[in-house]
C-alpha cells in the first residue's frame, strides 16, 4: 500500500496532537457492514473505551488497530505513520486478549519475555525487564509456573504484563474482565485504573459493561450497529446524553417526549423551563435520581413539579426505586431508602437535569 | 449408578475379543518362539535356538536395518508431504478447506491393493512414467530402477501413509486457538517466528502420532515389498511371512514376530511419553 499522497495528520509534532487516528473507517464481511465510517482520535495517556452491545463492531475496530483485519476503507495513522499498512507485528501497539491467549507450552517468564525475544533483546536486559513486568502485576513469585495452573486473574495479570513489555504507546485490551467474577472484576478494574495512571500509555479498552465504562473511562465512544453514538467523558453522556440509544443504554433514565414552544416544554402532565433549542418536538432524558420526594438543597430554582401515584417500591439498600404514574406516563425514580410509600406524592426535579436529546 | 450385572454385560465382550483376538494369538505366537521345529514337525520343546539364530545369523540383521530405513525414510517423507499440507489447510486454505480435506482423505477409501497394483503400473519398465519420460526424450530407453527397489517401496508407502500422517497433524494444528497466533504476531514476531515459537511447538503430539503411525505401519509391512520391491527391497515381514509358508519355520517367524512386537510396543509407549510431554492443556 502506498502512502505517498496521503495527508499526515495536521500538527503531528504538536503535544495536543492525537497518539491514534481514525479516519472514516469502515468494514465490511461480505454483505455485512460492521462499521460505517468510523472517525476517532486516541489522546496520549487516553483512558478511551469502546462500548457497545455485542454485534456493535467495537472488537472488529480492535482488531482493525492491532491489524487482524483490513478495513474496507479509510486510514488509521499513528504518532505521524499510517498504521493500516503495516503487518501485525511491525505496530506499535500491544493487545490483552479476552481470554488472555497466554502461550500454553511456555512458562509464565517465557510468556512475558516473548515479545523481547522475538526481537533479539539482550538476555540480561530481558531477564531485568521482564522481573521488572512481573513486578508491576505483582506476579514476581509466579515466574516459572504454566499460564493453565494459574487463576484467571493471575492470567489476566501475566497477559497484561506481557502486553507492556513491548512498552507500547497505546495498549488495546478486548474486554480483558468478562471472564471473571464479579468480585475479583471490581478489584481488577480499579487495578487497571492504577496501573495505567502510573504507566502514563494511552488504553483503548473494549466492553458491553457500562459501569465498567463509567469507571474506568477518560472518555467513552459508544457504538451501535458500527456507527459512533456518542463520544464524550463518562459524566458528559451520561448528564447530557445525544441519543435516546446513548440514555438508555447507559445508566437508567426516563424519556420524556413532547413540545417546545417559547423556551418551555409540555410532555404530558410534565412542563420544563426554561429549555433551549428551537420550539417543536423533542424528547428529554431525566434520570431517576434527579427526581426527588422533598425540595432540598440540590433542587435550585425554578424547580418542576409534578404529582404521581406510587406504583412499586423496590429496595435496593442505600436507595430504593419507586416506579410513579404521572397521569398515565410512567417514571422512575431513585430515593434514598426510607419508609414504605403508597398513593399520590409530589416530586420535584431541577430543569437543567432534563437533557434535551438531539434526535 | 449402575447395577453389577449391567456393568459385567457391558464389559464381556470387548474382554472377550481382547482375549480371543490378541491375547491368545500372541501367547501363541510367544510360545512357539520358544519351541523348534525338526524334520519338517513342530516340536513343542522348550529352547532358546530361534533367538540365538536372529542375532547370529547377520541376513536377518541386515534385513531388519533396511526396513527399519525404509520406514524412517516412508516416515520422513510423509512428514514432509503431510506436514505442509496439514498446515496449508489449517491456516490458509480458506473455503477450500472442506473440499481438500475431502481430496486427501478420498484416497483412504481405496483398496491398498489397488493403489500397489497403480504403482506397478507406474513405475514399470513399460509403464506411464518410462513412457512420459521418453515422450519427453529425457531418457531414450526404459529405466528399470524405478520398480523392484526400495525406492519404490518408500514411494509407494509414502503415498499410503501420507493421509495418516496429515490427519492428526492437521487435528493439532486446528486445536490450536488462533488468538495465540495473533497474540505471537501482535508481540512483534512474524510469520516465520510465530511458526517456529509457537504452531511448531504446540503441533508436535499430533506430528508424534503421525510420525507414529508412518513408521510402525511402515515396519510391518509385507505388501509394497512384495508388489514394487523385489530382492533387494525385502523387508522383514516377507522374510516372517516365508517362514510361515514355504519355509515352514514357525519358531523361527515366531522369534521375529516378538522382536518387531516389542520394538512397536516400546516404540509407542515412547512416543506416548513425549506427545504428553508436549501436550498443553
Amino acid at each position: 500500500m502506498s502512502v505517498a499522497g496521503a495527508i499526515a495528520p495536521q500538527n503531528a509534532a504538536a503535544s495536543s496532537a492525537p497518539l491514534l487516528e481514525i479516519r472514516d473507517i469502515a468494514k465490511r464481511f461480505g454483505h455485512a457492514e460492521v462499521l460505517k465510517n468510523i472517525s476517532l482520535q486516541i489522546a496520549p495517556g487516553e483512558f478511551l473505551t469502546l462500548l457497545g452491545e455485542s454485534g456493535s463492531g467495537k472488537t472488529t475496530l480492535l482488531r482493525l488497530i492491532a491489524g487482524f483485519e483490513q478495513p474496507t476503507s479509510g486510514q488509521i495513522w499513528m504518532a505521524g505513520e499510517r498504521l493500516d499498512a503495516l503487518p501485525p507485528y511491525r505496530r506499535r501497539v500491544n493487545t490483552v486478549f479476552q481470554n488472555y491467549a497466554l502461550f500454553p507450552h511456555l512458562s509464565v517468564r517465557e510468556n512475558v519475555a516473548y515479545g523481547l525475544r522475538v526481537k533479539s533483546t539482550p538476555k540480561n536486559e530481558i531477564a531485568a525487564r521482564v522481573e521488572d513486568a512481573l513486578a508491576m502485576v505483582k506476579m514476581r513469585d509466579f515466574g516459572e509456573a504454566r499460564p493453565a495452573t494459574l487463576s484467571g486473574g493471575q492470567q489476566q495479570r501475566i497477559a497484561l504484563a506481557r502486553a507492556l513489555i513491548n512498552r507500547p504507546e497505546l495498549l488495546l485490551l478486548d474486554e480483558p474482565l468478562s471472564a471473571l467474577d464479579a468480585n475479583l472484576r471490581k478489584q481488577m478494574q480499579s487495578e487497571l485504573k492504577t496501573l495505567q495512571r502510573e504507566i502514563g500509555i494511552a488504553f483503548l479498552f473494549v466492553t458491553h459493561d457500562q459501569d465498567e465504562a463509567m469507571a474506568l473511562s477518560d472518555r467513552i465512544a459508544l457504538l451501535r450497529n458500527g456507527a459512533l453514538e456518542q463520544v464524550a467523558s463518562p459524566r458528559e453522556i451520561y448528564s447530557h446524553p445525544a441519543t435516546t440509544y446513548a440514555a438508555q443504554f447507559i445508566g437508567q433514565t426516563n424519556l420524556l417526549r413532547g413540545e417546545v414552544r417559547g423556551g418551555s416544554a409540555t410532555c404530558g402532565a410534565i412542563r420544563i423551563y426554561p429549555v433551549s433549542g428551537p420550539d417543536g418536538p423533542a424528547t428529554f432524558s431525566l434520570r431517576p435520581e434527579a427526581i426527588k420526594g422533598i425540595i432540598d438543597a440540590t433542587i435550585g430554582t425554578p424547580y418542576m413539579e409534578f404529582k404521581a401515584t406510587i406504583r412499586q417500591q423496590i429496595y435496593a439498600g442505600a436507595t430504593e426505586l419507586l416506579e410513579v404514574d404521572c397521569a398515565g406516563q410512567l417514571l422512575r425514580v431513585r430515593v434514598p431508602a426510607g419508609e414504605r410509600l403508597e398513593g399520590e406524592h409530589e416530586f420535584v426535579f431541577a430543569p437543567r437535569d432534563a437533557a434535551r436529546i438531539r434526535d | 449408578m449402575y447395577s453389577r450385572t449391567y456393568k459385567t454385560l457391558v464389559a464381556v465382550p470387548p474382554l472377550l475379543w481382547v482375549g480371543v483376538f490378541l491375547l491368545l494369538p500372541y501367547a501363541l505366537m510367544f510360545s512357539h518362539s520358544f519351541w523348534l521345529v525338526r524334520d519338517g514337525f513342530l516340536v513343542h520343546q522348550w529352547n532358546l535356538q530361534n533367538y540365538r539364530a536372529l542375532f547370529t545369523n547377520p541376513l536377518y540383521l541386515q534385513v531388519f536395518l533396511r526396513t527399519t530405513r525404509i520406514a524412517a525414510s516412508v516416515t520422513l517423507c510423509s512428514l514432509l508431504l503431510g506436514y505442509p499440507l496439514a498446515y496449508y489447510l489449517s491456516f490458509h486454505a480458506g473455503p477450500r478447506k472442506e473440499l481438500l480435506y475431502q481430496l486427501v482423505i478420498i484416497p483412504l477409501w481405496v483398496s491398498y491393493l489397488v493403489r500397489g497394483y497403480a504403482w506397478k503400473t507406474i513405475l514399470g519398465s513399460d509403464g506411464v512414467l518410462n513412457g512420459f519420460l521418453q515422450y519427453l526424450h529425457i531418457t531414450h530407453a526404459p529405466v528399470s530402477f524405478f520398480l523392484y527397489s526400495p525406492f519404490a517401496v518408500i514411494l509407494m508407502l509414502t503415498h499410503i501413509y501420507t493421509p495418516f500422517v496429515f490427519l492428526p497433524i492437521y487435528a493439532a494444528l486446528e486445536h490450536i486457538p488462533r488468538p495465540l497466533v495473533e497474540a505471537s504476531q501482535d508481540l512483534g514476531a512474524n510469520r516465520r517466528a510465530t511458526f517456529l515459537r509457537v504452531i511448531l511447538p504446540l503441533s508436535i503430539p499430533g506430528l508424534l502420532a503421525g510420525a507414529t503411525f508412518a513408521f510402525v505401519l511402515s515396519l510391518g509391512d509385507f505388501l509394497a515389498p512384495l508388489l514394487v520391491g523385489g530382492p533387494s527391497a525385502t523387508m522383514i515381514a516377507n522374510i516372517v511371512q516365508s517362514l510361515f509358508g514355504a519355509a515352514y519355520d514357525w519358531p523361527l517367524g515366531a522369534a521375529i514376530s516378538v522382536c518387531i512386537l516389542l520394538i512397536t510396543i516400546s516404540l509407542l509407549f515412547a512416543t506416548e511419553q513425549l506427545e504428553k510431554r508436549w501436550s498443553f492443556k
